[in-house]
This record gives structure tokens, C-alpha cells and sequence, in this order.
């Protein structure tokens, strides 16, 4: 008992600094602006509450009568409000406002409903409290029920937070009954949380009943393509397909960074997922794609080249492209041949060197322009990276007489990319050396023993990759219709590490699915820009200590862990029936 | 076996004429500066100088990559977050100083033109504000060891790689989100002004500072009891933990003492620079890092010894070097030196100049 307060205590407190955490850099009163059921409930508190359900369940966990665990709930949710109360007594009597400016009197306003008076103060506790208790009854419940309930709000929320997304795609009269101005209806908010609740809930029931036979099921066995399978996949390339025709120009472009980013993901994802090599230079690959169109099809550059106006690059996008493609290849194996054979980690920041080199040589003069004798003796200087300000006026690609201009067109070539980058990946997953580097993967040693070429499958893994990152900044210059050295910061590179991790690395679905949700989603969140780098890191922390196998893992490692999780579980029943000590002298060991 | 030993000495011939040549590309650009004797003797014992009070910075930072690799086989990434905190720290405290007198017992807030606290009381001021710097960074970099490191300490290298990463990132954007993205100007310190045998007094001072630190660090290594189980533990944990050694408070006290280091790093860099912004760590960061590499990691006198080199090499480079070879506006790539010799330290001489004090164990 006394040790379940305590660690529920602690809970609290671990609470109270992720709630000035939140508050401190802004996400509470920028995101307060968010309504999104209503106007009762918006996106800032909806983020606070979060936390506070996941104190009080956290505290509630290891109570084993349901009085103790609403208690616990009600202690650590109540602390944490305590905290808050802190937090606002800080801002007014020692005022913190003059370093930290977010902690202003509107923060305040929002952390106390708005109350001025005294009772004001009194309701961060009582409402974390209570909040507390919501997420510790959360025990009570059985699983399926849990899972149900939390998956229904994270739908409603991720509702509303689309809403401008959807709502444009609904007929006004639809539109009025679902959507306010910046959220949810508590109508539609109910509706949607019964239905989605029901259905999660009938998804786990079934799951459950089809798991032993799963269970069986050998690993090597390659899944049924039953009529379910094509049935999906038919829905899917439909909906892929005819996209940019029912969304606006604004999903296309969205889309088309998430494409952008899974041709990029996909090949970092052979470097790291297959071959286990933590490239942190990634971006190089993908500036160096990217240039590449830049130089050979802007008629800027052509211009400045021949010392007098040209219409048209040397090159048309088509031409260029396997250019950008080979020289991206090219970067790839110079990089690779020297760095292969260091540990692990060193060759991370060695990596990270080079992505560097390779930016500030783009933006310092040194490689703005070189000096150039035309064919009648006269010298000039000619534009080569353009320095600081980039190259402009990419030729976008022509199919005959037809430009692609628009985000929609894009879309496709984009779309054309990933499947292209999707069925090289399925290839090589599939293929002798896909083997090889998963063999690397795991033990590098043991590989090599069994007749593994480690420097050739690793450069493979990385030149292949380098490959793919050419192809994405090639369309990419085209795309944009300009480059700057802006562009390729590291900032992209831990970006696509970051998608990789969420889903899962080696994962091909898992690519595909981190980019939808570290790319698509903060694309279409207006407010979320500011503190993008902020949550990647976060969730990538977040990740590595409690899913390290990302939310759609590679069917392997899915398997260990589970198989790991089910031995761990049998161990410790059968720690705790032969040991079987009472229950205070366990309570107190762990003291 | 014989066709992988042929491609293996094809990639051997490639790398080493790449070193070779960049390293010709050195004394040719070095031999061409000098003849041409554009700029005076002054102006290099003033490169030199300001090399020196940069590498020790570089070189307090190094100590904290060095003793966790030591201990832990890992890179922290933040590390260099964890000096960015201290250079934070110290801006907010030293700019407190600059506009609030002491009357009595209570600090109030200076009219424009009177005398303030940083300028009565300097020294005090400034003995604060180390402190006060040194404090959150070690603050800093407890709570990340205990956050995001013990929990995984036994996890594969890249995991542990990669949360560092995050835990970088993390804390880079959460100083963003708390003080904006601007620049921050430090205010000056009058007692800092002026030459000190025709030196600013600045670098002495940051010099002759980051000396002291390096020579404290080394006797509570060497000499304390919490030393010697930090050195028993960096040579094999396990041991350690069956000599009776508190494995976990020690891993703690490392980064504690890392952290330590990197805060009086980070006022140091303030008092050179006068500005800090959230991005300030991450350069310096990864250059102690290469300091690290340099002296050999997991050696300490090596990590010093690494950073002052680099931060000489760096001052000197652009001027030297490049300037030679005819590259126009050097000093923009005085980064691209540093990592170039970053990835050439990791290509030939993985171990750093001195050896690493750990054994290959570790590979």
C-alpha cells in the first residue's frame, strides 16, 4: 500500500515535468487554439489529459484491488495537478515569464479554466485527479475492452485533427453536422467513438480467436493470398490511383513529400534495416540527386555556361534522370569503399562527417562558380552549385507535348518512384544478398564465417540505397523547381531515420507506414511545424526504449519479440509459483 | 579467399591515395601561404592563440564523450546539448547579473546607466555563473543517463545509437521551444576587457581555466576512490559489480562529471563567442567528438591533448591551408576541416593518435 503511493508519487511527479515540459515550450498554448471536439475540449488539453490518463494507469497498474488502484490514480493524477499548481505560482510570484516566454497570464488562464479567483487555483489538482482516476479505472477493465476504448479516442482525435483534410472533401450539408470550424461535433465526436469503439473491440475478439491458429503457423511459410488479400489490394490501387482526382492539390503535395520521403526511407532502410549500418549522411545521396537535375536540365545554368541566354538545360528531366541516379551511385561507392570496414558507431558520426562536407562545400563559394574559357578565348565565370542561392529554374519532365506541373501530375511520377523503389527493396529482401545483409545484421562475424562477403554486400547495401535517395532528390529538384543548400540539412536525415524507426526497421510496410506518420501527419497539421524536430525526437527515444521494433515490424522480428515476451512471461509465473514468498516480503525486496 | 584479399587491396589503394593526396594537398597549400607571406607574424601567433583557447574548450567537451564511451561503449550525442544547456545557463544568469544591482539582501532591477552586480561585483559574478552553468549541465546530463540510457544499457549499439540521436534532437528543440530561435547576446564582462601580454584576456582566462579543469579532472580520476571504480568500471562493468562497485551510481557520477565539464565548457564558449542560440552545441559537439577520436577514445589526456590539436588545426587550416590552393572565402570551410579530418582519424587511425586506452575488446 505505502509502496504503491509512493510509486505512484513518483509517477506524479514524472507527470508534473512532462506538463511544464509541454507548457514551457509553447505545444499547451499554441495547440489550445486547436478545438477539436466541440468547444470544450481542445487539442492542449486533450494533450495534458493524455498524460494524466497515463499517470494514473501507469500507478494503477500493480494495485491488485480496484479501491487501491482508483487510489493510486487519484494520488499520482492529483500530484501531478500539484505540479500545475506550482507551475502557475511560478509564473505569477517569481515570474519566470522574463526567460521562458511562453509561461505567460494565458497560460495561466488556460491551466485554471479560466477561474480567477482562488478556487481558480484549486482546479488543476481536483481536474488531474479526477483525469487520474479516469486512466487507473482503465485497469479494472479487461484487455480487449482497454484497447477498444483507448484506439476509439486516438481515432476521434486524430479526427478532428484532420478536419480540414476531410472536411473538404464532404458536401457542405455533411460537413455541417460532422465538422465545427476546427474540430469535431460532440455529435459526431459520440457517434465516432461508439462506432470505432465497437469496432476495435470486435477486431481484438476475433484476433483472439484466430490466434492459436496463427500460433502454428510456421515462420518460412509464405502468408495465404486468399481472395481477402487481392480483394484489399484491388481497393488499395484504386484509391492510390484516383487520389489526385477527389482530393484537393494540397493532399496531392502532401502526398507527394510522403512519396518523396518513402523512395528515400526505402533506401535508407536497406542501409539500415537490411545491412545494419547507421547512415547518418543520408542526405548527401539525396542533395546529390538533386543537384544533379539542377546542373544538367536549368537553363540558368546552361545560360551562364555558353555566356549567353539558352531556353532550355542541356538536358531534358527524362535525360537527366539516370544521371542524378548514377551520380548519387557514384557519391555512394566513394563513401562507402573507405568507411565499410569501421565498427558500428564510428561509422554513424563518419557518416554524419561527410553529409556535412558535403553541405557546406555546396553553400560556400568555393563551388558557386568556376571560372571558363569559352570556344572564342573569352573568360568568364560560370554558375556550378550556385552557392547560397541555389540553382533555379529545374525543366520540369514532358511526356510529348504535355509539361507536368502540377502537384497532381507529380503525384503519379512520385507514385510510379515508390513502387519502383517498393519492388526493388521486395527484390532484394527476397534475394541471396538480402540474405547476406540480414545475415551481417545480425552477427557480422558469424556471417563473414559462413562465406559472406561483408565488404561487398555492404556496399552493395549502401551503393543500392544511394541509388534510390538519387532517384528522390532528382524528382524532388524537378519538383520544386529550385535548390538550395537550405534543403539538406541533417534535419532530412534523421527525418527518414525517424520514419524507418517508427516503422520498424527492415520493414517494408513499416517504411511506408512511418512516412504516412512522420511526414503526411505533421504536413497536414498546421500548428504542429513549430515543434516537428521536437515530437521525432521524442518518438524516436520513446521508440527505442519500449518498441524498438517499430509499429509494423518485419515479420521475423515480430516473432522473436513475441516468442521473447511469452518466455519472459513463463519465466516469472514460474518465478512466482516456486518462490511463491507473501506478499510483504516481496514489497519489501523491491524497497 | 584469394579474389576477396585482391578487392580488399583495391579499396586499401583507392583510400590510401585519397590520404595521400589530401595530405600533399596540406603541404603544398601550407608551403604557397607561407612563401607568398601575406599575413605577419602577429596575426599567426594570434590564429595560434585563439586555437588554443578554442581547442580547450573543445577539449573540456571531449572529456564527456571519452569517459561514457569509456563506461558505457556508447556515443553520446547529446553530449553536445548538454553544453549547449551550460551556455544557456550561463547567458541567463549572466544577463540577470547585468541588469539587477544588489542593494541589502535583494537583487533589484538596475536603472539604465548604474553600476550592476556584474559590474561591482565581477568576480563574484562570475564565479556564479560557472557555477550556475556547471550545475544544469550536470543537471542535465544525470537525468538523461537515467531517462534514456539505463534503461537500455544492454540493448544492440544502434539502439543505443539512435537514442541518443533522439534524446539530441530532443533537447536542441525543447531549448528552442523554451528561448526561441534567436540568437542570444551575452553581455560583456568589463573585468575581460583589455591584453594580457598582448593577448585578449578572454582567451587567457579560458585557457588557464580549461587547464585547471582538465588538471582537477585528472587527479579525481586518478586519485579518488569514485575515480578508480569510474576506471574499474569503464575496464569491464561486470567485474566491477562483483568487486562490490555500485555499477549504476557510478555510471551516474560519469555523467555527471561529463556534464560537469561540459557546463564550464559551455560559459567558456559564451565568454569567446558572446552569443548562444539553440543550435550552439551541435558543431562544437561533434568536433569534440572528432577530439575524442583524435586522442584515442576512452583516453583521457588524450581527448585534451585531441582538442587543443584540433582547435589549432582548425584555427590555423583555413588560412593555411586552403588560402594556398587558391580557394576563395577559406574561412567558410573552416567546418568542412574539422570533419574532414574526423572522417580521415575514423579511416586510418580508428584508434586515435595516442591508442586508445581500451584495449580492442570493444570493437
Amino acid at each position: 500500500m505505502a509502496d504503491g503511493l509512493r510509486s505512484a508519487s513518483r509517477y506524479g511527479l514524472i507527470g508534473a515535468v512532462a506538463i511544464w515540459h509541454l507548457c514551457l515550450v509553447g505545444m499547451v498554448e499554441t495547440f489550445a487554439e486547436r478545438e477539436l471536439i466541440g468547444e470544450a475540449v481542445s487539442m492542449g488539453y486533450l494533450m495534458m489529459a493524455a498524460i494524466l490518463m497515463l499517470v494514473g494507469y501507469v500507478a494503477a497498474r500493480k494495485a491488485d484491488q480496484a479501491p487501491r488502484a482508483l487510489l493510486f490514480g487519484a494520488t499520482s493524477g492529483g500530484i501531478t495537478g500539484v505540479g500545475i499548481l506550482i507551475l502557475i505560482l511560478a509564473i505569477n510570484k517569481i515570474n519566470i515569464g522574463e526567460i521562458f516566454p511562453f509561461a505567460t497570464p494565458h497560460l495561466i488562464e488556460l491551466l485554471t479554466f479560466g477561474i480567477e479567483s482562488s478556487t481558480g487555483l484549486l482546479m488543476p489538482p481536483l481536474a488531474g485527479a479526477v483525469v487520474g482516476v479516469v486512466g487507473a479505472a482503465q485497469t479494472l477493465l479487461p484487455p480487449a475492452w482497454r484497447r477498444a476504448i483507448t484506439l476509439a479516442l486516438v481515432t476521434i482525435t486524430l479526427f478532428g485533427l484532420m478536419r480540414d483534410v476531410i472536411a473538404v472533401l464532404l458536401p457542405t450539408g455533411i460537413r455541417k453536422i460532422i465538422f465545427t470550424s476546427s474540430g469535431l461535433t460532440y455529435l459526431a465526436a459520440i457517434v465516432l467513438l461508439l462506432l470505432s469503439g465497437a469496432g476495435f473491440w470486435a477486431q481484438t475478439y476475433f484476433q483472439e480467436r484466430n490466434q492459436r491458429a496463427r500460433a502454428t503457423r510456421p515462420l518460412t511459410e509464405t502468408p495465404q493470398r486468399t481472395w481477402r488479400w487481392w480483394a484489399g489490394m484491388a481497393v488499395l490501387s484504386l484509391f492510390l490511383l484516383t487520389f489526385p482526382m477527389w482530393s484537393k492539390s494540397f493532399l496531392s503535395n502532401v502526398a507527394s513529400f510522403v512519396g518523396l520521403y518513402i523512395i528515400m526511407g526505402l533506401g535508407l532502410n536497406m542501409v539500415i534495416g537490411f545491412a545494419g549500418m547507421l547512415d547518418l549522411g543520408f542526405v548527401a545521396f539525396y542533395a546529390i540527386g538533386a543537384y544533379t537535375m539542377a546542373i544538367l536540365t536549368s537553363p540558368a545554368i546552361a545560360s551562364s555556361y555558353y555566356n549567353q541566354p539558352v531556353e532550355t538545360g542541356f538536358l531534358s528531366f527524362w535525360q537527366a534522370l539516370p544521371f542524378s541516379m548514377i551520380a548519387a551511385l557514384i557519391g555512394g561507392t566513394l563513401l562507402a569503399l573507405p568507411i565499410l570496414k569501421m565498427r558500428g558507431d564510428y561509422l554513424a558520426i563518419a557518416t554524419l562527417g561527410f553529409g556535412e562536407i558535403i553541405r557546406i562545400l555546396v553553400q560556400s563559394d568555393f563551388l558557386k562558380s568556376f571560372e571558363r574559357t569559352g570556344p572564342d578565348g573569352e573568360t568568364y565565370d560560370a554558375t556550378f552549385l550556385g552557392g547560397a542561392q541555389g540553382i533555379t529554374r529545374i525543366a520540369r519532365p514532358e511526356l510529348g507535348d504535355f509539361m507536368l506541373k502540377d502537384p497532381e501530375h507529380f503525384y503519379y511520377l512520385i507514385l510510379i518512384g515508390c513502387l519502383l523503389a517498393l519492388f526493388i527493396s521486395y527484390r532484394l529482401k527476397k534475394s541471396r544478398m538480402g540474405r547476406a545483409w540480414m545475415a551481417i545484421r545480425e552477427d557480422e562475424d558469424v556471417a563473414q564465417a559462413m562465406g559472406i562477403n561483408r565488404v561487398t554486400a555492404k556496399l552493395w547495401a549502401f551503393v543500392i540505397g544511394a541509388f534510390l535517395g538519387g532517384l528522390s532528390g532528382g524528382i524532388f529538384a524537378s519538383m520544386l523547381g529550385s535548390v538550395v543548400p537550405k534543403s539538406f540539412e541533417l534535419l532530412i536525415s534523421i527525418n527518414v531515420l525517424a520514419l524507418i524507426i517508427v516503422g520498424g526497421m527492415g520493414s517494408l510496410p513499416g517504411v511506408v507506414v512511418g512516412a504516412i506518420a512522420m511526414v503526411g501527419l505533421p504536413e497536414m497539421l498546421r500548428e504542429f511545424g513549430e515543434y516537428r524536430m521536437l515530437v521525432y525526437g521524442a518518438v524516436v527515444v520513446v521508440m527505442m526504449l519500449y518498441r524498438p521494433q517499430g509499429l509494423w515490424p518485419e515479420s521475423v522480428v515480430a516473432r522473436e519479440v513475441e516468442e521473447a515476451r511469452a518466455r519472459q512471461s513463463a519465466e516469472e509465473q514460474s518465478a512466482t509459483e516456486s518462490n511463491s514468498p507473501p506478499p510483504s516480503a516481496e514489497n519489501q525486496a523491491q524497497s | 579467399m584469394f579474389g576477396m584479399r585482391r578487392q580488399l587491396d583495391t579499396s586499401q589503394i583507392i583510400i590510401w591515395a585519397i590520404g595521400i593526396g589530401l595530405i600533399l594537398m596540406v603541404f603544398i597549400g601550407s608551403f604557397s601561404t607561407l612563401s607568398e607571406g601575406q599575413y605577419s607574424t602577429q596575426q599567426w601567433i594570434d590564429f595560434v592563440v585563439f586555437g588554443l583557447a578554442q581547442g580547450a574548450i573543445y577539449a573540456l567537451i571531449a572529456l564527456g564523450y571519452t569517459m561514457v564511451y569509456g563506461v558505457l561503449g556508447l556515443i553520446n550525442f547529446a553530449h553536445g546539448e548538454v553544453f549547449m544547456g551550460g551556455a544557456f545557463s550561463a547567458y541567463f544568469l549572466a544577463s540577470f547579473f547585468d541588469d539587477h544591482a544588489l542593494q541589502g539582501m535583494r537583487f533589484v532591477e538596475a536603472a539604465r546607466g548604474d553600476p550592476t552586480f556584474l559590474d561591482t561585483n565581477p568576480i563574484l559574478s562570475l564565479i556564479a555563473i560557472f557555477a550556475f552553468a556547471a550545475f544544469i549541465s550536470t543537471l542535465i546530463a544525470v537525468v538523461l543517463e537515467r531517462v534514456a540510457y539505463r534503461p537500455i544499457r544492454d540493448s544492440p549499439r544502434l539502439v543505443k545509437l539512435i537514442t541518443a540521436i533522439g534524446a539530441s534532437f530532443f533537447l536542441q528543440y525543447t531549448f528552442r521551444g523554451f528561448f526561441g530561435s534567436g540568437v542570444q547576446v551575452y553581455p560583456d564582462v568589463e573585468l575581460l576587457k583589455g591584453e594580457i601580454f598582448g593577448i585578449r584576456t578572454t582567451l587567457v582566462v579560458v585557457f588557464v581555466s580549461a587547464l585547471v579543469m582538465l588538471g582537477l579532472l585528472y587527479a579525481f580520476i586518478q586519485l579518488t576512490r569514485t575515480g578508480r571504480a569510474i576506471r574499474a568500471v569503464s575496464e569491464d562493468m561486470n567485474t566491477a559489480a562483483l568487486m562490490g562497485i555500485d555499477v549504476d551510481r557510478t555510471i551516474s557520477v560519469t555523467f555527471a562529471v561529463g556534464g560537469f565539464m561540459a557546463g564550464i565548457a559551455g560559459i567558456l564558449y559564451v565568454l569567446i563567442y558572446s552569443q548562444v542560440n539553440f543550435f550552439t552545441g551541435f558543431i562544437p559537439g561533434i568536433k569534440a567528438f572528432t577530439a575524442a577520436v583524435l586522442g584515442g577514445i576512452g583516453n583521457l589526456p588524450g581527448a585534451a591533448v585531441g582538442g587543443i590539436f584540433l582547435g589549432v588545426f582548425e584555427s590555423l587550416g583555413p588560412t593555411l591551408i586552403l588560402d594556398g590552393l587558391g580557394i576563395p572565402a577559406a574561412h567558410q570551410l573552416k567546418d568542412v576541416i574539422a570533419f574532414t579530418l574526423l572522417v580521415l582519424i575514423l579511416i586510418f587511425r580508428p584508434t586515435g593518435i595516442l591508442g586508445e586506452r581500451l584495449a580492442t575488446k570493444r570493437v
